[in-house]
Formats: structure tokens, C-alpha cells, sequence
């Protein structure tokens, strides 16, 4: 998977493409999620519209970026999820967990 | 549909890239099958992640140990079966991901993904002999 960070009025965008699975995606996953978080970052957007495939692993590391950035006191929301992506939310009832939007100004509106 | 396919057998190394051999292996088989690209979208994760628990529950990640995967396709079904070495696993002990308490958890969602995406799966569980999943999908239909 390839993690492009980009930053618009003050929100850290990770633009994600590939497979978020385990071993490879949900690791680079975890790792764009810290390294956001040390250069400062606490307004993060996860931009899902290029993910292929999501499995358990992915959506556990999805959760785990969530309550980290939560804890610290930041939000974390979810842009364009693929209808796939969503499914796999919806089964375990995580969708209602995130805030998810559709537009990306809207989104960064809503922080 | 064909009336019938060769069986597939795969051994692999307790590696994750190794997940992806499978999953091509599961592509070609399933090819000549008139699976709509959902319905194999599906089935391509149960088997990964069947593959997966095998690789890190089961081998525990050791490179040595094997996962053997075997693939059976009927004119009516796909059979996926799924061995590792390891110490075995009691299904039993697993917890609800739906529970609230669970919800939030970052791992614990497998198996429920395995059973929501399949039509049945069977677990021999040997305490010391490994454990094997069985996953069956009807074919022609969802």
C-alpha cells in the first residue's frame, strides 16, 4: 500500500492506495499514523477512496489509529470509503464508529 | 460452469507476502467459475484471512513452520481447507467483535469476517496437532 500525505487548512490528509492487509498495508497504516501524530498533527483525514481490499488486520489498525489519535486528543475521520470498505465496516458495526464523509471540503469543514 | 476442477494443493512458509501465492492461486482456480467480481471479492478475504490466522495464531510466525492449503472446486461448491502446525485453537474461546465492550478492540475479527463471507466453516482443533478451517461457498448464487 502507498500512504501520500498531503495538508490542507491545518488537517493532515493521508491519501491511501492498495491493499490495507495484513503484514504490508496495515503496517505502512500504523506508520503514517505516528508519524503524523509526532510532526504535530491533530486534525487527521484518511482518504480510502484508492483501497482495494481491507482485511481484519486493516480495519483493527483503522480502529487502533482512531482510539490513538482520540486519546491524544485529536479526531480522526474517514473519507470516501470504496462500497467494499464500507461493507466490511457495517458487518462489525464500526461504521458508526467513525465520522465518514463522501466530500473532502466537507470534511475539512467538519473539523 | 465446469462439471468439476482438479483439486489445488499449496504449501507454504509462514510468511505473510506468502498470502498473496494463495490468493493468485484462488484467482486462477476460480476463473472458470461464473462468479460475479463481489461474490470472489468475498471469498478472496475469507480464504486470506483463514490463511493469516494460520500464519500468525497458528505458526506463531515462524518461517519454517507450514501453512498446507488445500482447494477443492465441485460444480456446485469451493472447498478451501487450511492447516497450520501449530498448538491448536479452541473457536470456542473467542470473543463477540459485536460486543461493546469488543467494539473497540484492534483485532478479534477474522473468524466473524470468515463466517459472514462463507456459507460454512468447520474447525478440526487437535490440542498439540495444528488446527484445520474448512470454508465452503455454494457456487452460482450469493
Amino acid at each position: 500500500m502507498r500512504v501520500n500525505v498531503r495538508q490542507r487548512e491545518g488537517v493532515t490528509i493521508l491519501d491511501l492506495k492498495g491493499k490495507i492487509t495484513i503484514g504490508l498495508g496495515d503496517v505502512a497504516l500504523r506508520d503514517a499514523i505516528h508519524q503524523a501524530l509526532d510532526a504535530g498533527a491533530t486534525k487527521i483525514l484518511v482518504n480510502l477512496q484508492d483501497v482495494s481490499t481491507i482485511d481484519s488486520s486493516g480495519v483493527g489498525e483503522l480502529v487502533s489509529a482512531y482510539t490513538t489519535v482520540t486519546n491524544r486528543g485529536g479526531k480522526l475521520k474517514l473519507l470516501n470509503l470504496p462500497p467494499k470498505v464500507a461493507d466490511i465496516l457495517q458487518i462489525t458495526q464500526l461504521i458508526t464508529v467513525f465520522d465518514v464523509f463522501d466530500d473532502e471540503d466537507e470534511a475539512l469543514r467538519s473539523f | 460452469m465446469p462439471a468439476e476442477t482438479l483439486p489445488f494443493h499449496l504449501t507454504i512458509g509462514s510468511r505473510f507476502e506468502n498470502i498473496e501465492l494463495v490468493q493468485a492461486v484462488l484467482s486462477d482456480a476460480l476463473s472458470a467459475y461464473d462468479m460475479d467480481d463481489e461474490s470472489r471479492h468475498w471469498v478472496d478475504l475469507a480464504v486470506r484471512e483463514a490463511v493469516a490466522n494460520a500464519i500468525k495464531h497458528g505458526n506463531r510466525l515462524e518461517p519454517e513452520k507450514r501453512v498446507e492449503i488445500d482447494l477443492e472446486l465441485t460444480g456446485t461448491e469451493l472447498v478451501v481447507r487450511v492447516r497450520d502446525q501449530g498448538e491448536g485453537f479452541d473457536p470456542e474461546t473467542l470473543n463477540d467483535p459485536l460486543a461493546p465492550e469488543n467494539r473497540l478492540r484492534p483485532n478479534g475479527r477474522g473468524i466473524f469476517y470468515m463466517q459472514k463471507f462463507m456459507d460454512e466453516i468447520d474447525y478440526d482443533f487437535q490440542p498439540g496437532r495444528g488446527t484445520e478451517v474448512t470454508l465452503r461457498k455454494r457456487l452460482g448464487k450469493d
